[in-house]
């Protein structure tokens, strides 16, 4: 019943939207050209943390080309309004969570590198580059808080008169008392003080927007590279521009990737919008690639210490969690639930300790925001667990697979109740480590150790088990978490007079292959001709509402909308052609894109029925309306957790440090797979993002001036095509519960497991040569820095643990 | 801005253009001649998404003049499927998913084009070579390594049976 089994579910299907990428018909926002266009750049800041003591633009606008340039006055005249918040954390330590103003253009002061001041509209994109450059901008220059640990100490150069110490948030949950209880019984206390490196998502299609006003018609459209278009227009009704939001369509064309930092409002959307308005032209704006640094949301950037209280055996007892989460300058939209809801209940992630205590203290600095990214806040729960969790057993000398045997939640516990706030419908963790373990290599590791050692390189075997919480819903219990949206999604589908589908979907694609695979299950449950379905998506004048694409609920919750929209349809079709054949409805079957009277060869097909819907000469039109479409709004009855382990084979050259990386598999629970293809994709995907975080990528910036160091790709290492191995992806299948397609979400699994895994690998690799922390990105200095202070400490010291 | 007459021939005919001085080869593909198969991805020289073939080899269209390809041959991701049939490159990468958003897919398939032209054998460490500057952040690249090699293969056996 919860498997969907037909000809196209759970088939690789070749996507649906290959054919306009390979031939460079994908249609980008930058693709997007209006007649009469004007171009548009962003004055930012290049100090990150100054007082504005004056923007001078008469010079500027005198230049050729230049139509307008917008700066804070302009949005205070016009009544424009500060960029949203979305999630406003509850209950907090010694106050409410602080809600500084996030202003579309600064005014005032600065507080980051990047700090939009104005906005210059021209004929030209390099019409508007010159005059940018005549803008004139007096500053005077105050003290940046950059350094996240030290930026909640008393002294600490203070960035919000309403955030004190820099504080956005004091916030914890679990059980303080329990947790004390549990390290004054412990055997061993592990503790580990660990970084999660800053990161910024870079899609190769950096952030771009178009604003249009249509005076005939007094409507606004904002094509913009984002992931959830209907979100985007309400608050651009509600927060931002106060337009009617009947006046306002928003598009999300093709997009090149989103990664989570492409959810949210930013400053650029509204801008170009209020600018099309006022000079009743198109407005387009493309971040530059140096910019896309400076003005994107950035990820992670936390600072945690966490430690284990074990019995004697090597079973946590006490999970005690203490972090600090950079929320940069100002709050992005969805910024104060990372490191709060989606990083401190997923504890304890898949283990059965029931004494968990987290809590994290939010702190603003002189940086750019930060936000959800691939993950978000689950990776940094993982490599929390997963860093403790192989200390402990390299303390304790309990192998580590062994470590994690003993304390994962047994197969028989579910469904089982988390200590903090979930209750897990499904899941088979022993046999998945079972399975990973083979998968791993493990039994012949000490032998590919040696071997590594014989040519002079140190091998090492890593892993990480993670559980995640995707398909976040219902929306009632994220209400009270302090989640200011509803997050169901809504799923329409349209047959058409001549029995061809179209769906309707609030998610978005951006290299997910929705087209494919919300196809794949309408032709399987109508048996229509799978060429003959279309899957519409991004645009809010064609679907009604919607909420979009992240937190891998996609396929759980708009495919489900979708899927129950579906059976509604058939359950229609059903009652039409009970009335074509003469029969009770509940006698007819639909099978195959045909309903039968049970039992018989009556039957009608799916067209002739649809055609009767559209035609209804001979139809029950006392009980039924004419037509074929149906809508289902689906508010998930809870999360879904899909869990595995991802493991990862390295080898290190000690004399230079350098990390070769010669293993990457996965073993997966994700419930259903409607394409198994598209499922290894987004592993593959997430699994390169998390080892570009392990290895690679960092926002790096001075700590003197705030500076952001790494602000091009020749600073900021993305992963290449000689960085990542091939990988081996395996699954066990346990469905999902909690949505009727049985499935749980794959899109961040790689990013959340990844890094874990890639760092237990280095620190199993080093362990021999007494090497027993070390921080993301693991660099080849880094390792090479390590492996020397490693080497000058006595032995009793290095060689703990 | 002062405007230059270029000549050369794009995806196999004779184009003549005027260009302002100074403007990219990329400027003039997308905001002149409307061919939005060349991606712009980073304008500084470090992504690949702009990646075209001229004379042969795999260049970035953002770091090339277009003054300067006066004379030369310049094809883009249009230019492949110009007999109304596609490239084995793109039937490739179609089959083994090695797109997933398509916004380092042309700059990968012609950097990959420009590989088979030189090489029709190519290792998988020559296929990893030649896609080294082109940043993917999607498919983690190895469906894009598998498919040049497929492509390669086809290639090799269409050649053999022509």
């Amino acid at each position: 019943m919860n498997k969907p089994e037909g000809a196209l579910i759970g088939q690789r299907i070749r996507r649906k939207e290959d054919l306009r990428f390979i031939t460079g018909e994908g249609r980008y926002v930058d693709d997007i050209r209006l007649p009469y266009m004007a171009h548009a750049t962003v004055l930012r800041s290049p100090h990150a943390h100054a007082r504005i003591k004056s923007v001078r633009t008469k010079r500027a606008a005198r230049m050729p080309g230049v139509l307008a340039i917008y700066t804070s006055a302009d949005m205070q005249e016009a009544g424009v309004g500060n960029l949203p918040v979305g999630w406003i954390v509850p209950h907090t330590n010694g106050g409410p969570m602080a809600r500084p103003p996030h202003p579309v253009l600064a005014s005032g002061r600065v507080r980051h590198v990047g700090d939009p001041i104005a906005f210059i509209v021209a004929e030209t994109r390099a019409d508007a580059l010159a005059a940018m450059n005549r803008i004139d901008v007096d500053y005077e220059m105050l003290k940046p808080t950059v350094d996240l640990e030290t930026s909640i100490e008393t002294g600490a150069s203070q960035i919000w008169d309403e955030a004190p110490n820099n504080l956005c948030y004091d916030w914890d949950v679990g059980d303080k008392a329990a947790v004390d209880k549990a390290f004054a019984a412990a055997h061993h206390v592990t503790t580990v003080k660990l970084i999660n490196n800053r990161v910024h998502a870079s899609p190769m299609e950096t952030r771009g927007v178009i604003g249009h006003y249509d005076p005939s018609s007094d409507r606004y459209t904002l094509y913009t590279s984002n992931q959830n278009p209907h979100v985007i227009r309400v608050l651009l009704a509600i927060s931002t521009l106060k337009i009617s939001e009947e006046k306002i369509r928003v598009v999300a064309p093709d997009v090149g990737g989103g990664f989570g930092m492409k959810i949210y409002h930013y400053a650029e959307e509204v801008l170009a919008v209020f600018a099309a308005h006022k000079l009743r032209r198109p407005v387009k704006w493309v971040a530059e690639r140096s910019e896309a640094f400076v003005c994107d949301t950035h990820a992670r950037d936390h600072v945690t210490t966490v430690s284990l209280a074990l019995d004697a055996e090597g079973v946590v007892k006490g999970l005690k969690v203490d972090t600090i989460a950079n929320m940069g300058a100002y709050l992005s939209t969805f910024a104060p639930a990372i490191p709060s809801f989606f990083y401190a209940y997923p504890m304890p992630g898949p283990y059965k300790v029931r004494a968990v205590h987290v809590r994290t203290r939010a702190a603003f600095t002189n940086t750019m925001p930060v936000d959800a990214y691939r993950g978000a806040g689950r990776p940094e729960c993982t490599y929390v667990l997963e860093r403790a969790m192989d200390a402990a057993a390299r303390e304790m000398g309990i192998d580590r697979i062994e470590m994690r045997r003993r304390n994962l939640i047994p197969a028989e516990a579910f469904p089982y109740k988390t200590p903090l706030l979930w209750t897990y419908d499904v899941g088979e963790f022993h046999k998945l480590l079972d399975k990973a373990y083979e998968v791993g290599g493990f039994a012949t590791l000490a032998e590919r150790k040696k071997k590594a050692r014989a040519r002079g390189r140190y091998l090492g075997l890593g892993f990480a088990f993670y559980m995640e919480a995707c398909g976040m819903g219902p929306s009632k219990l994220l209400g009270r978490e302090g989640c200011l949206g509803g997050q169901y999604e809504v799923g329409q589908v349209r047959v058409n007079p001549t029995g061809t589908v179209t769906v309707l979907t609030g998610s978005h694609t951006h290299g997910q292959g929705h087209e494919t695979v919300y196809a794949q299950i309408v032709a399987d449950t109508l048996g229509v001709d799978f060429s003959q379905v279309e899957i519409v998506h991004g645009d809010t004048d064609r679907v009604a509402y919607g909420i979009g694409t992240y937190g891998s609920r996609s396929l759980a919750v708009g495919g489900s909308a979708m899927k129950m929209s579906l059976d509604k349809v058939i359950e229609k079709g059903s009652k039409i052609a009970a009335h074509l054949l003469e029969a009770d409805a509940r006698d007819i079957e639909f099978k195959r894109g045909r309903f039968t009277v049970a039992g018989t060869d009556r039957t009608k097909s799916f067209k002739e029925v649809v055609a009767a819907a559209y035609n209804p000469v001979d139809y029950p039109l006392d009980k039924l309306e004419p037509g074929l479409e149906e809508t289902t709004w689906f508010d998930p009855p809870d999360f879904t957790f899909p869990y595995g382990c991802h493991l990862c084979e390295i080898e290190v050259d000690p004399e230079t440090g350098r990390i070769e990386v010669k293993a990457l598999a996965a073993v997966d629970d994700f419930g259903n797979q409607v394409n198994p293809m598209i499922v290894e994709g987004q592993i593959h995907g997430g699994l390169a993002q998390g080892t570009g975080q392990a290895l690679l990528e960092h926002c790096v910036f001075d700590r003197e001036t705030g500076q952001l160091l790494s602000g091009s790709f020749m600073d900021y290492a993305m992963p290449r095509a000689d960085d990542l191995p091939a990988m081996r992806i395996e699954s066990v299948v346990t469905p999902c519960r909690n949505n009727p397609l049985g499935v749980k979400g794959c899109g961040e699994a790689g990013a959340i497991a990844g890094p874990a895994a890639l760092v237990s690998a280095v620190l199993d690799a080093l362990a021999p040569l007494g090497v027993a922390a070390i921080d993301m990105p693991v660099t080849p200095e880094k390792v090479w820095r390590a492996i020397q202070s490693a080497q000058s400490i006595p032995l009793p010291l290095a060689g703990r643990g | 801005m002062t405007k230059v007459p270029v000549q050369f021939t794009l995806n196999g005919r004779e184009q003549n253009e005027f260009v302002d001085s100074g403007s990219t080869l990329l400027a003039a593909l997308r905001d002149k001649l409307g061919l939005y198969g060349t991606k712009a991805g980073c304008h500084q020289g470090t992504c690949g998404a702009c990646t075209v073939i001229i004379d042969g080899s795999p260049q970035l269209s953002c770091l090339t003049l277009a003054e300067r390809c006066a004379g030369k041959s310049v094809t883009t991701l249009e230019g492949l499927t110009g007999n109304g049939a596609l490239h084995p490159l793109q039937q490739a990468f179609m089959e083994g998913f090695a797109a997933q958003c398509g916004f380092c897919t042309p700059g990968m398939i012609l950097a990959a084009k420009s590989l088979l032209d030189r090489n029709p054998s190519p290792s998988r460490d020559d296929v990893i070579d030649a896609i080294s500057g082109n940043i993917c952040r999607c498919t983690g690249y190895d469906p894009i390594i598998n498919a040049i090699l497929t492509a390669a293969e086809q290639l090799r056996g269409a050649r053999k049976s022509a």
